[in-house]
């Protein structure tokens, strides 16, 4: 036991390397996580955070390396490896059962003598919450919860099970501002009780605020680690990057702002008849975006889907303003028509959905197979033209640099950014009147992130009507003219961009009816 | 705390060609030498011997190669009409019972209509009606997945037991002579309905199958009604969202499978066999699933597919009449191959690396 209380180091890996195939996940990584401290590990998508973390909690195994808990050496073979050394993991994607109550989660799995005595296991869990300050009602099920109530189910379940070092994925891409102070102020108790935390994230802010010491993946390699009070976003920035960046986007002011979209009492209903979406109106102009900001879960996708003419409508209308003013001052009508009868009357209306390889793409065509989805109806006859989408996949393979061998590489096996970019490239060369995104840079680096919202702001200019739904809201606050907030279906207010404050949006995230904001 | 895993299996990232030729070809070697060891252990014969048997059994005589040739058209052309089902991942199990129905149809027009239409006449009307069959067998399942959903495998391998039975009713009823249980050949002094023959016997139908081979192939790569299969057998939210009526896609898609599996029986009945029994198909129908899988869906490749399997089961099967054994033994053998052939596409897909045991110092 004394070696266990005079060590330094919670965690030390030394030399870790972990493949998959050719694709080295992390290469000779040396990480140390002192005892009772907060550790940010930061870094792009596809650094390697998750993969090196997931070598800790027990899910992957490292094909060269040691790692030592408490100084000593130690073999990490399987999650229950991982809870015998008092390390838990909480994932991005929670691992609850929904029919279950909090209580009966935290508890399962668990081989404990005898029988299970739930009445004693509440008590031990109450205290637990009481000590680090966790808000939870044990007997609620967790469908009902929202999604930051089961990150917090997760929490505690990790901590009954007498987790001494915590390693949190990600934990705030769900929440809202509110919530992610929550979540900061129950970490900074763990730390006082001398648990040692590791957080991983790539917001900037999020890591100068909660963390003492920031280690930095850069593809896979170990790059640094230096302390939080020396750093700042700019130098985190160019840490893992690798160069200079500038972190400014530009938001020229709107022309010819016209409407283009009116949108009108819109109310859809789910396959079991929930209501998802309740009587939203709101109008995106030509020359502006829009962006649409909410909780997961909130309708944006609904929204989206229905206005494309992808999801059914129960009533409601959408009116579409022709650039050239065809169809009179009304404007043309879209419900109840499907996706090819609205491209069919002229309207031109370009859709990045968030489920980029289950709705956009096709994963296991090349770029121009892809290309043809939009295209594929201009063939002659029955045989397609293959020779456009061809010259369309070199253009945009050229244009936004997308990093594949050829332009049939299916794009299931491009990294996240490149399939984006794609996608993207793709709608915009349409020469849309209408383009609308969903979660556009969800899961890309910085650069490519940003070179996404150049092409957002440059179509704005050219007049066309962005509607950008998004959930980073520092990102929508300098991106967007006007935010649309959704809460539970509903339209909780519409912001401007310019002026709004960060905590305004985050109350309107939650005004309305308080729950169903889970998935 | 000291169990390390001795060895672990991971995704290949890719592999050239050539290997995964390679393994396919070492598959089939070691398939081959299973056979050999499992035949001499059984038998005491020499392995030599059993492959020479093996060979000879499928391309021995000219006659021997003409009917291999057939067999191998006539899988190929049931493996040619699910393909464009599979694609679409419309998993069509019931090819039995679309060939069986279109073999059906084709023996109704050649006992009914041949005393009362010119023998051109007859032969349009088989045609016309065994196409007919087979596509009224691949609407009804596709119908009701596009409608309700309902699960196609369930409803087309129904089907088949459907088609079974209705062939085996009509089988009475046509009997010759009563009581015979069966139809014996069709028109036998006439020839009423008999699909033409083309040099010898066996030619018509390969040509048929080598035309359709390529009709297929280009359909599948270059039409817009392949591009839509593709598209949909992907994803059916991507289609929706490419403006492709996924609903339309399915049902025009399982009615030319089925289509093209009552051609299949036209050419059975009309040109090869001129009776109807209800094992005519002979399991072919399901074969043909395993050959367009393991062609990949690509029909150039199902002509070395199902090529493999028909020499594999003449062969099987002479050998275990060349050295005095029942049919069950050419299953076995043919079973052993197919083993190694499926067994070979995961090692294709993954490898195994063995681990030089980590942590030996804790």
């Amino acid at each position: 036991m004394t070696a266990l209380e005079t060590a330094k180091n919670a965690i030390r890996m030394e030399h870790i390397t972990k493949r998959f195939g050719n694709v080295v996940a992390n290469h000779d990584i040396n990480l140390e996580l002192h005892k009772g401290e907060i550790l940010s590990l930061l870094g792009e998508n596809g650094s390697g955070k998750t993969t090196l973390m997931n070598m800790l909690s027990g899910i992957y195994y490292a094909d060269e390396g040691q790692i030592y808990v408490n100084d000593q050496p130690v073999t990490i073979s399987s999650p229950k490896d991982a809870f015998d050394l008092g390390i838990g993991m909480i994932h991005q994607h929670f691992k609850l059962v929904d029919v279950l109550t909090a209580a009966e989660n935290i508890v399962l799995g668990l081989k404990d003598e005898g029988k299970l005595d739930l009445k004693k296991a509440e008590q031990t869990i109450t205290e637990i919450c009481q000590r680090y300050g966790f808000e939870i009602d044990l007997n609620r099920k967790i469908y009902e919860m929202s999604v930051s109530q089961k990150q917090t189910v997760e929490i505690v379940k990790v901590l009954y099970r007498g987790a001494e070092i915590l390693i949190l994925d990600e934990p705030t891409a769900v929440l809202t501002p509110q919530e992610t102070d929550k979540l900061f102020a129950v970490m900074r108790n763990m730390k006082a009780d001398g648990k040692s935390l590791i957080i991983i994230t790539h917001k900037l802010h999020e890591v100068l605020e909660v963390s003492d010491r920031v280690a930095v993946l850069r593809k896979g390699e170990y790059i640094g680690d230096v302390h939080t009070c020396d750093a700042s976003q700019q130098s985190l920035t160019d840490m893992m990057v690798g160069r200079a960046v500038t972190l400014n986007i530009d938001r020229p002011q709107p022309v010819n702002v016209a409407p283009r979209l009116e949108v009108k009492g819109l109310t859809v209903y789910d396959e079991l008849g929930v209501k998802r979406l309740s009587d939203v109106t709101f109008t995106a102009n030509a020359g502006e975006i829009l962006g649409i900001a909410g909780i997961a879960g909130s309708g944006q996708r609904e929204l989206l889907e229905a206005i494309s003419g992808l999801y059914p409508i129960a009533s409601g209308s959408v009116r579409f303003h022709d650039p050239e003013g065809k169809n009179g001052p009304e404007g043309r009508e879209l419900v109840g028509l499907d996706p090819m009868a609205i491209r069919k009357c002229g309207v031109s209306m370009a859709f990045v959905p968030e489920d980029r390889l289950g709705m956009g793409l096709v994963g296991s065509m090349g770029m121009t197979g892809n290309m043809m989805l939009r295209s594929w109806r201009s063939g002659r006859g029955v045989f397609l033209n293959r020779k456009e989408p061809e010259a369309l996949a070199n253009r945009i393979w050229k244009e936004l640099e997308v990093v594949t061998p050829s332009t049939a590489f299916p794009v299931r096996r491009m990294s996240g950014g490149n399939v984006q970019k794609v996608l993207v490239g793709r709608e915009i060369a349409q020469d849309p009147a209408v383009l609308m995104t969903a979660y556009a840079v969800r899961g890309l680096d910085i650069n490519t992130s940003y070179t996404i919202y150049n092409l957002l702001t440059e179509e704005k200019m050219k007049g066309v009507a962005v509607v950008y739904v998004g959930e980073d809201l520092d990102v929508l606050l300098e991106l967007c003219d006007r935010i649309l907030v959704l809460c539970g279906g509903q339209v909780s207010g519409i912001v401007d961009g310019r002026t709004a404050d960060k905590r305004e949006v985050g109350t309107l995230m939650t005004r309305v009816g308080g729950g169903s904001a889970d998935e | 705390m000291n169990k390390t895993m001795k060895f672990h299996i991971s995704k290949r990232a890719s592999l050239p060609w050539y290997k995964a030729w390679g393994i396919r070809a070492a598959a089939i070697l070691a398939a081959l030498l299973t056979c050999a060891v499992v035949t001499m252990l059984l038998t005491g014969e020499n392995p030599l011997n059993i492959f020479t048997t093996l060979f000879y059994g499928a391309f021995g005589t000219a006659r021997r190669s003409w009917v291999t040739i057939q067999e191998l058209a006539i899988l190929l052309g049931i493996s040619l009409a699910v393909t464009p089902a599979f694609k679409m991942r419309f998993w069509n199990i019931g090819a039995e019972g679309q060939v069986l129905i279109g073999g059906l149809a084709t023996t109704a027009c050649m006992i009914c209509l041949a005393d009362k239409l010119p023998n051109a006449g007859v032969i349009l009307c088989m045609i016309l009606a065994s196409i007919a069959a087979g596509a009224v067998w691949g609407f009804l399942p596709a119908f009701f997945k596009a409608r309700w959903n309902t699960n196609e495998t369930l409803f087309t391998l129904m089907m088949n037991y459907i088609a079974t039975q209705l062939a085996a009713y009509y089988i009475i009823v046509w009997e010759v002579p009563k009581g015979a249980g069966k139809i014996g050949i069709i028109n036998q002094s006439s020839e009423i309905g008999w699909l033409p023959r083309l040099g010898n016997q066996y030619l018509l139908s390969i040509l048929i199958v080598a035309l359709l081979t390529g009709v297929m192939y280009i359909y599948l790569n270059y039409s817009k009604h392949g591009y839509e299969i593709a598209v949909v057998g992907e994803s059916q939210r991507t289609a929706s969202y490419a403006g492709i009526k996924v609903e339309r896609v399915i049902i025009r898609t399982m009615v030319l499978s089925g289509a093209v599996c009552g051609l299949m029986g036209l050419l059975l009945v009309g040109g090869i066999n001129h009776t109807l029994t209800t094992t005519v198909v002979d399991g072919r129908g399901f074969t043909a699933v395993m050959v367009s899988w393991l062609a990949k869906f690509n029909p150039i490749a199902m002509i070395f597919t199902s090529l493999l399997l028909v020499f594999l089961s003449r062969g099987a099967s002479e050998i275990s009449s060349a050295f005095g054994l029942n049919h069950s033994f050419s299953d076995i053998l043919t079973g052993i191959i197919l083993f190694f052939i499926i067994g070979s596409e995961f090692f294709i897909t993954y490898k195994i690396s063995v681990r030089r045991s980590a942590g030996k110092e804790a």
